[in-house]
């Protein structure tokens, strides 16, 4: 049992470093990231913007099956790759895209998912971004898998495992925590509590004071950060991937922000909520703030502006170019990755769909 | 040089664990009980004494965190062997072994395999109460990506956990809780049997019958009783519904040219009727009657004061070879 369980209270109000007027301020536990950082992460945010959009788009020309856009979310995103060294782990959800693509992932295998070319393209030994997943929660005991294997080896890996808001209801969450909590895994929960879990508004997922609290209940520390201010998020995140890598064990993260787009392109926002909620929120651009602030401070030069819009321009453009080729279903890989090695019955039915193409073939 | 000794199924499969463990260090242990307390049918005994807390040990109270959490470790190096305590409390496990336990191979391309193991004591014949006595197997089978098993047999039980923990892909492991005190001389070191293999139990000319798990003994006992009467069955012992061996199960069939399906499972959608299903598609020519299901009854477990009316039994089997459809005379 925990000494002192107001330890493990988030703060009162969400940690804000950077206002949503671009002023800073001070906060007693933590610090502004250095400018470099912050101009570092302005490109991140710019082109995590930049994917947003252009998926949109693109799913607009058929390109791509559906968008779970992270529109708002820019910060959490840039945030979540930004604190994690190469050999820690991202677990990310279909709406995570921006934050595998900042963590190095190429973009166009990124959307292999959302093409519906694959479930999953990227290899997830390469960046070490475990696949998106889709049923809610259901990635954050895997989490804790990976966290302890990498434990047992004496490696010091931290996992980063993210989720919604409306997937701090569902049990998974629950039994993640508490069982990273008495096994003592080095996992950090980020929750982007973006308002929404589709139509459901905040209030019918939680009578908690913040999701942050939920921590309390196993034993995790919990803290609640401002989530369109990236320097906050930095901080706080920074400070908990530490904390577990450490030996510390596990912290649970939430980030208030707002899903600006639909839940997804299908969906239709003006059904639950009011233009003016989306105002509202749009007025705490996480991009505009870090603008203003570290352009005041004369950190963020119109050359560094243009180098970000630059660098975000290729990365639509290698999404445009890389989505308009269509390479061809190959129908044996239906049966190539069911077991390591097919069974007989795989082996009948890959050779019935081939003989199919075959005749097909022949008229 | 023989290495027989007299163990019984749940010796075995605690042997396989010791084994497996020994041989290598990946192997991990997890679930409700294991640890101090060896398991509440002792199947991990002594292996948090011998290898220690790291490598078996006890979780929080939650199956889908237990399977959630080995597929974590299986993504990142490990052989995770977990624990469910029964087959009805593996349910809530269910998500996470239909949506990534048997996905996860396919769903990244090949690139991100499982191989885990996940235990599962099973089916009735022990007076159990109410949530003690299912047979599971049949969601599982049904879930394409996984690997089911299930001995009949003390050296089957060694041998195949040992395949189980030795696969690059996830097996969910069942237990016929009703044999776990069967005893057999076995020679543990005799070659393990691969996964998707049926083997003929016992030779027959007349009719086939098809089982797996708690109902092969039955079906023994009905064929000794049925020689007795002049009548000759085969038994095949499936104990791989998934990878299912098409090729043992249609042979035995071939030769004798009647079958009947024996399982305790309820038998509507159950793995017998796909066994039936087969038998019949493959064996149409050389069949003299339709292929018969002895199998639970369509009713959720019963208690213990009726488990005998819906358990297959050696009389049931006789009156379904009796069925099938035999000359006059
Ligand atoms: C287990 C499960 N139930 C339902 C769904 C359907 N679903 C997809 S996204 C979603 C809302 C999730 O909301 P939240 O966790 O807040 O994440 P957000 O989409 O806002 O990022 C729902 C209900 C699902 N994917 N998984
Ligand atoms: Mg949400």
């Amino acid at each position: 049992m925990t000494a002192d369980p107001m330890r493990l209270l988030p703060s009162r109000a969400p940690v804000v470093l950077i206002d949503a007027q671009g002023e800073p301020r001070p906060h007693e536990t933590y610090a502004l990231p250095s400018d470099d950082e912050l101009v570092a992460a302005y490109a991140g945010l710019v082109a995590a913007r930049r994917l947003n959009d252009q998926a949109s788009v693109l799913v607009r020309q058929g390109r791509l099956a559906v968008y779970p856009s992270s529109h708002g979310q820019e910060a959490c995103q840039v945030a979540a790759a930004r604190v994690l060294a190469d050999d820690d782990w991202l677990f990310p959800t279909y709406r995570d895209t921006a934050a595998i693509v900042a963590r190095g992932v190429d973009p166009v295998q990124a959307l292999t998912l959302l093409r519906g070319d694959w479930h999953c393209g990227y290899d997830p030994y390469e960046h070490r971004v475990a696949p998106q997943a889709t049923p809610l929660a259901t990635q954050l005991p895997h989490a804790v898998g990976v966290a302890l294997a990498a434990r047992m080896r004496g490696e010091s890996t931290v996992v980063l495992a993210l989720c919604g808001d409306g997937a701090t209801s569902e049990g998974d969450f629950h039994e993640a925590l508490n069982f990273a909590a008495v096994l003592r895994a080095p996992v950090v929960f980020f929750v982007q509590n973006n308002q929404y879990a589709i139509s459901v508004p905040l209030a019918r997922q939680t009578a908690a004071p913040s999701l942050a609290h939920k921590g309390v209940g196993y034993g995790v520390p919990g803290e609640q950060v401002d989530g369109n201010d990236v320097a906050a998020l930095l901080a706080v995140l920074g400070a908990a991937v530490e904390r577990a890598r450490s030996g510390e064990g596990p912290q649970l993260v939430e980030a208030h922000t707002y899903r600006v787009a639909a839940h997804t392109n299908a969906d239709d926002a003006a059904r639950y909520r009011a233009d003016d909620e989306v105002k509202a929120w749009l007025a705490r651009d996480p991009i505009i703030r870090l603008e203003s602030y570290l352009t005041r401070r004369g950190a963020l030069t119109p050359e560094k502006i243009s180098a970000a819009t630059e660098q975000a321009d290729r990365l639509a453009e290698a999404m445009r170019e890389g989505l308009s080729r269509d390479e061809a279903a190959n129908p044996a890989d239906l049966f190539a990755h069911v077991y390591a090695s097919p069974t007989p019955q795989l082996d009948e039915q890959a050779r019935m769909v081939a003989d199919e193409l075959e005749r097909e073939a022949e008229v | 040089m023989t290495n027989r000794e007299k163990l019984t199924m749940a010796q075995a499969l605690n042997r396989a664990l010791r084994d497996a463990m020994a041989e290598d260090e990946t192997v991990v242990v997890f679930g409700e009980d294991v640890g101090q307390l060896g398991g509440v049918f002792r199947i991990t005994d002594g292996l948090t004494a011998e290898f220690g807390e790291q490598r078996c040990f006890d979780t929080p109270l939650a199956e889908s965190g237990i399977v959630g959490v080995a597929v974590g470790m299986a993504m990142n190096g490990m052989r995770p062997v977990v624990e469910m305590q029964f087959d009805a409390f593996s349910y809530p496990a269910f998500e996470q072994v239909a949506s990534h336990v048997a996905k996860m191979r396919n769903r990244t391309r090949g690139r991100v395999g499982l191989p885990m193991v996940i235990r599962i004591p099973y089916g009735g014949g022990i007076g159990g109460v109410e949530h003690h006595s299912d047979s599971s197997e049949a969601y599982f089978a049904h879930t394409p990506g996984l690997h089911v098993v299930v001995p009949s047999t003390v050296a089957d039980a060694y041998g195949l956990l040992r395949a189980a923990i030795a696969s690059p892909d996830p097996v969910v492991f069942f237990e016929p809780k009703k044999l776990y005190w069967s005893k057999e001389e076995v020679d543990v070191t005799q070659a393990v049997p691969p996964i998707g293999t049926a083997v003929v139990r016992r030779a027959g000319t007349d009719a086939t019958l098809i089982a797996y798990g708690p109902a092969v003994p039955v079906a023994l006992d009905a064929a000794a009783v049925a020689a007795q009467e002049g009548r000759s069955l085969a038994v095949v012992d499936v104990r791989s519904l998934v990878p299912f061996d098409d090729e043992t199960v249609c042979q035995a069939v071939r030769a004798t040219g009647r079958a009947v399906v024996v399982a305790e499972a309820s038998g509507f959608a159950s793995v017998a009727s796909e066994i039936a299903a087969r038998v019949t598609e493959r064996c149409f020519h050389s069949l003299a009657a339709p292929v018969r299901r002895v199998s639970g009854l369509d009713i959720p477990y019963p208690p213990p004061k009726y488990e005998g009316f819906h358990l297959p039994t050696v009389d049931r089997i006789l009156d379904a070879v009796d069925d099938l459809q035999w000359e006059e005379g």
